[in-house]
């Protein structure tokens, strides 16, 4: 059996954060090659690495897996943390796309022209506010349990919450009239293995700044 | 155990048109009420029927499942498509969200402004060549077996070939150098017919831009 699972990607959140935060849920110690140079990402698509050119690239039994989702089912699955049955695994995949489609747009944030900025920020508070946060504080607040399936910690729990401190990053008071997705936020959060997470000093990645993004731009070859 | 399985979208392909392949080539029929004007959506929202507000929605087994990968990872799973174990299951991954990230452009072609409709087809064409055919030739040169993953059909045999039948639409040339690939789509032959279908391609400015698009911008459905 291999070592530990090890992620090559660029020194930032981007498309790896996910997977990052549900490794450590998970209790799952991980390695990171940091990708610095154009040319790194190119020796990864030379080396035949990358499927389909592309990072996120995680190395873990055996598998050299791309593809965000791929390499997410594949980590909740081997943790169980993929609901007991095929309908738990279907609600747990429908929360999940809504967290994606939500993180998603404020992952694209940075990348946005200024002067079509503000206008994103409405719109992703808008979603928050109207769209995402009340569809999951239904239901937690529908079965009165902890977790949103199954009564059991699951990688839409952590996906959820993950986003929650995004959200909150971006304006803390949208989350004021979701008293249960706060508290699934603290319960989550003071999960030991979560909780060391969140310390500082962990592998989870600070909010992208303009030094970051450039470094990204770069590497990425983006204009 | 309900009836068929019931599809809420509007008459077109989108979004949908994925999960009826799966449904079609696992031998499973389906209903589909299609929602034909802005009332239909705004309808379904206010019975607490999308949980995001959002179509696609499928009634299945008693639930009321929306987003696509949700209800396309279901539907594997129960009619055995899904491959045989994690393993299987994350190659299988890995390739539809491959044929995702081409499919997802093209599918949002017929949304292009008119003057950037070229470099976007040329976009396509490129990374269809280049990246997205090769990976998968590649996929099946190596093990050198009839489907992608495990020696059994799984929804990655059936979202490439669906895939292929969209590039073809565009340019049939686009095939030329992937024997492999043209393989796939005809065996079994009897399994190609029966899934392959004659739909129209979407028109934006009709259907999908009176419902979705009213009042809001293309790009946010």
């Amino acid at each position: 059996m291999a070592g530990k699972p090890k992620l090559h990607y660029f020194n930032g959140r981007g498309r790896m954060e996910c997977i990052r935060w549900l490794l450590a849920a998970a209790g799952v110690e991980f390695e990171e090659k940091f990708i610095e140079q154009p040319e790194d990402l190119d020796k990864l698509r030379n080396d035949g690495s990358l499927m389909f050119q592309q990072v996120p690239m995680v190395e873990i039994d055996g598998m050299k897996l791309v593809q965000t989702r791929a390499i997410l089912n594949y980590i909740a699955t081997k943790y169980n943390l993929y609901g007991k049955d095929m309908k738990e695994r279907a609600l747990i995949d429908m929360y999940s796309e809504g967290v994606e489609d939500l993180g998603e747009m404020i992952m694209h944030l940075p990348l946005c022209p200024p002067d079509q900025k503000d206008a994103k920020i409405a719109q992703i508070k808008e979603r928050t506010t109207n769209r995402y946060f009340p569809a999951f504080e239904k239901v937690l607040k529908n079965h009165g349990q902890d977790y949103l399936v199954g009564n059991k910690l699951s990688k839409a729990d952590i996906h959820l919450v993950e986003l929650v401190y995004y959200v909150e990053e971006m304006d803390p008071s949208l989350l004021a009239n979701f008293p249960l997705l706060k508290g699934l936020k603290a319960r989550v959060s003071s999960l030991p293995a979560v909780k060391k997470f969140l310390q500082p000093g962990s592998q989870r990645k600070p909010p992208m700044d303009e030094k970051n993004l450039e470094e990204a731009k770069r590497i990425f070859r983006i204009k």
